[in-house]
């Protein structure tokens, strides 16, 4: 019975990743331009997208926390319509709020929504190279409990005990997520990243979940490796990886290993998917308060993660065109910001992929 | 093609000097025997001694050769030990997937207590058995508190980065190894991390110690205490505290998702690492992948009282077993390391020379380092290394 009743409860969410949405409808996204130099490369993207003709309508909205008639802050309340009523969210960069009663926005925007998996896909960038050549592999997170969940004690003075929690409701809701990615991306192989031989019981049940979404899912390959084993592969191979899932703690660190395979940050996009649909693609560097205003940021992890917003909303065809242009702009290497290793503008680099993605028309 | 040969010998040479010399301070290498264990003695005002068995000039050390790989390459130790002269006569000790029981683990307990030391192979853990890790359990019953693993860039060996020499500690006994576990209402696991006051300062200061002994500069915490505030932060406090004994050593923090970025695009800013449990599993196998693999790297558990040596990523190498493909040098190394750990440094060097000879000079490379070479040719050309120098 209790099977049956959360059976019912994933299957909408997985549905909706199959959901084609025909080009004649505009569809509204929740953008969230963030702080620093998130204004500017969110207008970047918006340029990029209405020259590639995507049929998206924006609607900006603020989620700098205001304080509640309770006197809590909270996420604004027309923040919150927004993403319900548009389900499809982009968000820049934000600020980390200093000081008491601001709750971290991300984890605030992680639990309105139930962001439950984190997926960031890495790619080697041609013509951005670091020493890691052939890195092509997707991380997914589990992005609500783990050893995140905020328990913790103070036993006695000098002795801290933190929770890390699983539970099989989200072990299972990720793992039927990383085969249904699998599956609807074209990848081959999942691999399920644990330290059960330590966390018996934790990582134990975290396995068992996704041995049973293997089982429901046999034309996509499935093994298991220790997280150790696969930290160690994967500096020296990271060829043989293909999609990964694991809790919370070791995607955290799993997923910021491999964007450093790729160059970093700033070239590395992501995307959280929620129930019922929400997703809220963002970039996960950081305001650089330093550049900010100054025409010099760098908008190509935003671009990335709108693009996985595409191919998630169906829309793979002017998906493949803007990051077509994207990965061509970066590889010609004549107009490139400060950080891939040029001198340009944003500005120039933004219209440069303009230029290109209509060149495709 | 002459001075080709000068150029790398030279280099060689130097090589070989800071290898061995990194495992003593540089300037303490001419005053006499040093050992590993009077490192942690240094900031300890406990009296116990570290336990050793030796009779009439022989040792006795503790063996276990575990699973996997284990058994092959324990064969080979002793093999190099004879020819080398070691006078080490092991105690062997089977505990190992077959030989899993309490009865068998604490006779490998009593077996480590009694002679102090031990060269072990890594026991392995089926996800549903009884008992656990026991490789875990050893290293907390006898509280192995410090996992250091020395990991170098080795020339002649192919990686994507050069120039690493990194030094990671890692605290041995809690943190999220503390085997704490419970299902509250079926579905629903809650899994201790325990971080204490009393170990972070305890593995801190043991770090801090290490820099000054070895003539390193930095000291960098890893941690996450942004997220976990209470565990972490107590650990990151720790270190920050003990930092400020030692003003000569530079200090630094850094999250750990961060860490490992930065290992993968900039290995060479690190000097010695000092990081909680399952952070310490994860950088040190990192640095081990990024200078040659599982196949290169030793490691060594050290109590007040006890060592454990092994390799340092602490693989059984079950899929390798048997095939004789397996890199035997980790485990050479690691037997080098528990030498010079009961005071036999001249044979500890033999051996440590002929493996880094073997592979830096020779370039007989097994199949993890990209080469052909069967185990036994890597072992037969120490041995021949071994002979040659004996024979002088």
């Amino acid at each position: 019975m209790a099977t049956r009743v959360l059976k019912s409860l994933l299957a909408p969410s997985v549905r909706t990743l199959c959901r084609r949405y025909s080009s004649q409808d505009a569809r509204t996204v929740t953008l969230i331009p963030g702080d620093g130099i998130g204004p500017e490369i969110s207008a970047a993207v918006q340029q990029i997208f209405s020259a590639a003709q995507v049929p998206i309508s924006w609607e900006a909205v603020d989620v700098t926390p205001v304080k509640g008639p309770d006197g809590k802050f909270r996420i604004p309340p027309k923040a919150i319509e927004s993403m319900n009523k548009n389900k499809l969210g982009l968000k820049g960069p934000l600020a980390t709020p200093i000081g008491k009663g601001h709750p971290s926005l991300n984890l605030a925007l992680r639990k309105e929504f139930s962001l439950y998996a984190n997926v960031r896909p890495c790619k080697s960038v041609e013509g951005y190279e670091t020493v890691y050549k052939d890195v092509d592999l997707v991380t997914i997170r589990e992005n609500t409990e783990g050893e995140y969940s905020g328990i913790e004690h103070i036993i006695v003075d000098g002795v801290v005990q933190s929770i890390k929690l699983i539970t099989e409701q989200a072990s299972r809701r990720v793992a039927e997520f990383a085969f249904e990615y699998a599956k609807l991306n074209g990848r081959d192989m999942v691999t399920a990243v644990h330290k059960a031989n330590i966390m018996r019981m934790s990582d134990g049940l975290f396995l068992k979940c996704c041995r049973a979404a293997a089982e429901k899912h046999k034309d996509i390959k499935f093994n298991e490796m220790y997280l150790d084993t696969v930290c160690l592969n994967m500096v020296q191979d990271p060829s043989q990886f293909d999609v990964l899932v694991m809790p919370n703690l070791y995607g955290d660190i799993l997923s910021d290993l491999c964007a450093g395979l790729i160059g970093g940050l700033g070239v590395t996009p992501s995307g959280n998917i929620g129930e019922n649909g929400a997703a809220i693609f963002e970039s996960v560097h950081g305001t650089a308060p330093d550049i900010a205003g100054q025409d010099k940021a760098n908008p190509t992890a935003l671009l990335l993660s709108a693009v996985m917003m595409l191919r998630h909303m169906g829309l793979t065809e002017h998906a493949r065109k803007i990051e077509k242009a994207c990965f061509e702009t970066i590889r010609e290497g004549n107009v490139r910001t400060a950080d891939l290793g040029g001198s340009s503008k944003c500005s120039e680099y933004t219209q440069e992929i303009c230029r290109k993605v209509e060149a495709m028309d | 093609m002459a001075s080709g040969v000068g150029r790398s010998a030279s280099v060689l040479r130097a090589f070989v000097s800071n290898f061995s010399l990194r495992t003593l301070s540089n300037e303490h290498f001419l005053s006499g025997l040093r050992c590993v264990s009077c490192l942690h003695k240094r900031g300890y005002s406990t009296p116990a001694p570290t336990v050793r068995a030796q009779y009439g000039g022989r040792h006795t050390v503790t063996l276990m050769a575990g699973d996997g790989v284990g058994p092959e390459l324990m064969g080979h130790v002793k093999q190099v030990f004879r020819y080398a002269g070691v006078p080490v006569d092991f105690e062997e000790i089977r505990l190992d997937r077959e030989h899993n029981d309490s009865e068998a683990f604490r006779q490998a307990l009593l077996a480590v207590k009694r002679n102090g030391t031990a060269l072990k192979g890594s026991v392995e853990t089926g996800i549903d058995s009884p008992t656990g890790s026991l490789n875990a359990q050893l290293r907390t019953e006898l509280d192995l508190f410090a996992s250091v693993i020395k990991v170098q860039s080795i020339p002649g060996v192919q990686t994507r980065h050069d120039n690493i020499d990194v030094v990671i500690i890692r605290e041995n006994t809690e943190g999220e190894y503390s085997n704490l576990e419970h299902e509250n209402v079926p579905g629903v696991v809650e899994s201790l991390k325990i971080i204490t006051a009393a170990k972070s300062t305890r593995i801190a200061r043991y770090a801090f110690n290490y820099a000054v002994e070895h003539g390193r500069k930095k000291v960098t915490a890893v941690h996450k205490a942004n997220i976990m505030k209470l565990g972490d932060g107590l650990f990151l406090e720790c270190c920050r505290k003990v930092s400020e004994e030692f003003p000569q050593i530079e200090f630094e923090s850094m999250i750990i998702d961060n860490c490992s970025m930065q290992m993968v695009s900039r290995p060479q800013q690190f000097d010695v690492m000092v990081l909680p449990n399952l952070y310490g599993n994860i950088v040190g196998n990192i640095a081990a992948g990024l200078t040659g693999g599982q196949g290169v790297v030793p490691g060594m558990n050290i109590g007040e009282n006890y060592a454990i040596f092994e390799s340092g990523t602490r693989n059984s190498g079950r899929s390798i077993a048997g095939k004789d493909i397996a890199n035997p040098a980790a485990m050479l190394l690691a037997s080098a390391d528990l030498l010079e750990h009961i005071g036999l440094k001249s044979h500890s060097e033999l051996i440590r020379d002929a493996v880094i000879k073997v592979i830096v000079e020779d370039k007989i490379h097994t199949p993890d380092l990209g080469g052909q070479a069967t185990t036994v040719q890597v072992v037969q050309a120490v041995i021949g290394h071994v002979r040659e120098k004996t024979k002088q």
